[in-house]
């Protein structure tokens, strides 16, 4: 068991990604890989990951990385796993590294059949709360009051108005035997539920938060204070849902008022006080019900 | 050494994929595709073939898992009809751009609206471009026998291209037929295992399916024409091969029946070839010079082939169970484009019939010769675009 990122090897296992500076699914990725070792296969789709790290001649993985179309990769992986094993070689990693837009939204259907079939695989959501490759529009992960492309700001207020998708409660849901939340701020955490994942005896679901500066409108150099504030005002609880029973990995002592996470983003910069309290009021509401024993 | 088997088109496909022993399959039911899949999961059930058996819950997920088993170095196999394979569309360039060897077979059905269960070829004839190989059979056993083939061109290391087998919808998926199944000896002897360029393996990291610049994207589609040029050399031997072995004369890129001196002939692709050899017999011993050409593979299309049976043919009648709004049949395009330059006084008609399964009977098949005669002796062609059988 690695318990820190201290003991994780030296070798990048993706080196040359064309990633923003401070972004946080390349970090997401990095340490995943790290843990995971070179014994894995990585599935991605459509995504700024996939952009970045596979585009020729600067291909950026040390470890095979077969890309497809965006609404498949659920599928793709579950063709891989099934080949895999018709060669003897279900020893090794199948990890879906897929955004949220290709989780939540237009490969749902897939992943919930891939769920669904049990096979052993571990998906790994690095979300950063929009479509950021083809320009920051919304998905079904961004949340209440967030400004994107497609929901711009301005006198009608277009901005989502809709709660983020809880992807987490509907892996829970497909009975598989682990899914958690994770942070990229937190990498310890991070680190131990991917080895989780990885002994989980079939499908195994991680959704990590994957701040992204161009898209949530931060300095690159705030990418793991804003990981860290959505964690710490409570908005991104860290959590994991193993075998039937769920526990929090890190439980927030006074939870710090969502205003200090919103405020520091350009996405958020338009809400007015009114707002923020209403969004304050719900992650309460969620918080009432976590303590009142509920899970994911 | 056969067993003599009284089967539907389906059940030869079924058959046939028994004895081709892919190591996986996802596919998902669709009329009048699904009895294929649920024969090939029950011999999975009764151990007569050995494979992994992916219940997707698409089609598109279908395609997407064997490009992903294809990846990991296997054999696989779908199958589909009209919505499904709609619904397939996005996936069907990336296992073509991946040069990824494959058969999928196509029972073929029309498209919706207005829906309908019943035969046309506008399903899989709408997907003509996306780099895969199409061969259209006549009958229940060359599904079979073609199916075989098109694993051996498929996995071809000149050819690395996609195959699918298409057969007309309930003429030939749901209709009986006495077949001939050779042994799995027999078979394994003409189709070798599937050896991979390359696949998943951990000790060697590939990026599979990359993303390219403008400076190479095209290159990448013109290998995709070498693969299709190598397939239009290979099928002919391919099909010899089989001739060879199993004893069963095959159609290779086209099949000319009495059109060496013909002098009408009608272009004809799937089903309808029976009937309308039928009819040819009957209009010669009238008197009339006709033939039939068998289009069997419309992908790579065999210009050169067609244009040597047809150059010096007076009449020629193009029948196409689909339709390109707007223009006219797709093979009636593809036929007329492979003419093009040919000197000879010719009058061609396309003729479209058989739409969402409407019967095209052999008085359809007469009229359309009795049109093509018309044609020639009045040397004018009055419609060059016509469609057969409507109500009136
Ligand atoms: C079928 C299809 N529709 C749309 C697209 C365009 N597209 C590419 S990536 C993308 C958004 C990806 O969003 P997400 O999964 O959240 O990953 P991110 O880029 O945010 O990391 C979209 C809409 C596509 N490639 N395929
Ligand atoms: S836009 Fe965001 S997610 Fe995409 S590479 Fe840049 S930082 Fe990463
Ligand atoms: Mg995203």
């Amino acid at each position: 068991m690695i318990n820190s990122i201290k003991e994780l090897p030296a070798e990048e296992l993706v080196y040359g990604s064309m990633a923003c500076a401070g972004c946080g699914g390349n970090l997401a990725l990095r340490l995943a890989l790290k843990v995971l070792g070179k014994n894995t296969v990585v599935v991605t789709t459509a995504s700024c990951l996939m952009g970045v790290t596979t585009f020729y001649p600067q291909l950026a993985f040390g470890v095979t990385c077969v890309t497809s179309v965006f609404p498949g990769t659920g599928a793709v992986v579950s063709g891989v796993v099934a080949g895999l094993k018709r060669k003897g070689r279900e020893d090794v990693n199948v990890l879906g590294f897929v955004g949220d837009g290709g989780t939540v939204d237009i490969g749902l259907q897939a992943l919930s059949g891939a769920m669904e079939r049990g096979e052993k695989f571990i998906w790994l959501c690095y979300d950063n709360e929009a479509y950021m490759n083809t320009g920051t529009q919304r998905s079904g992960a961004t949340p209440y009051g967030a400004i994107t492309s497609t929901t711009p700001g301005g006198p009608n207020e277009m901005w989502e108005n809709r709660p983020k998708k809880d992807m987490l409660a509907i892996a829970v849901d497909h009975g598989i035997p682990y899914v958690a939340s994770a942070s990229i701020a937190y990498p310890d955490d991070y680190i131990k539920k991917i080895q989780k994942a990885m002994q989980a005896p079939g499908p195994a679901y991680i959704q990590v938060l994957a701040p992204c500066p161009p898209g949530w409108g931060h300095a690159t150099s705030q990418t793991v204070a804003m990981g860290r504030l959505a964690v710490q005002t409570g908005i991104w609880p860290l959590a994991e849902h193993e075998q039937g029973e769920f526990r929090f990995t890190h439980r927030p002592v006074n939870r710090k008022p969502v205003g200090e996470y919103l405020n520091q983003q350009g996405r958020f910069a338009h809400l007015s006080p009114e707002t923020v309290s209403a969004i304050q009021a719900d992650v309460d509401a969620k918080w009432d019900k976590f303590n009142s024993g509920c899970g994911f | 050494m056969f067993e003599r088997k009284f089967i539907n088109g389906n059940a030869a496909v079924a058959h046939a994929v028994r004895m081709i022993q892919p190591e996986v399959i996802a596919a998902y039911p669709i009329t009048p595709q699904s009895t294929i899949v649920e024969k090939v999961a029950e011999f999975i059930a009764q151990g007569e073939l050995d494979a992994e058996y992916i219940k997707v819950e698409s089609e598109h997920s279908a395609l997407a898992a064997c490009f992903g088993a294809v990846s990991a170095g296997c054999r696989v196999f779908t199958a589909t009809s009209s919505q499904g394979l709609a619904y397939m569309c996005e996936m069907l360039p990336y296992v073509s751009g991946n040069r990824m060897p494959m058969v999928m077979a196509v029972a073929n059905r029309g498209m919706a609206a207005p829906w309908t269960i019943w035969g046309d070829h506008q399903d899989s004839v709408s997907m003509r471009d996306q780099g895969w190989i199409q061969l259209y059979v006549e009958n229940a056993q060359e599904a079979f026998d073609t199916c075989l083939q098109a694993y051996l061109l498929s996995e071809d290391s000149a050819v690395r291209t996609p195959v699918m087998v298409c057969l007309d919808g309930f003429v030939v998926s749901h209709t009986d037929e006495l077949v001939e199944l050779p042994d799995l000896q027999a078979v394994q002897q003409f189709l070798p295992t599937y050896q991979p360029l390359y696949s998943i393996d951990p000790a060697t990291p590939f990026t599979f399916s990359i993303g390219v610049a403008p400076d190479r994207y095209m290159e990448y589609k013109y290998s995709q024409q070498l693969g299709m040029d190598a397939a239009l050399h290979l099928i002919p031997q391919i099909s010899a091969r089989f001739a060879a072995i199993f004893g069963r004369e095959q159609a290779g890129l086209i099949d000319a029946y009495r059109c060496a001196d013909a002098e009408y002939v009608l272009v004809t692709m799937g089903s309808v070839t029976g009937t309308a050899r039928v009819v040819a017999d009957k209009l010669r011993s009238s008197g009339l010079k006709t033939g039939v050409l068998k289009v069997r593979s419309f992908r790579p299309f065999p210009s050169k082939a067609l244009v040597e049976v047809l150059s010096q043919v007076k009449g020629i009648g193009i029948l196409d169970r689909n339709y390109s709004f707007g223009n006219q049949g797709a093979l009636g395009t593809e036929v007329k484009a492979a003419l093009a330059g040919n000197t000879a006084q010719q009058q061609i008609i396309n003729f479209i019939a058989g739409l969402g399964g409407r019967d095209i009977k052999p008085s359809d098949l007469e009229l359309m010769y009795q049109k093509i005669v018309q044609a020639v002796e009045l040397d004018t062609v009055a419609q060059p675009v016509e469609f057969i059988g409507l109500r009136g």
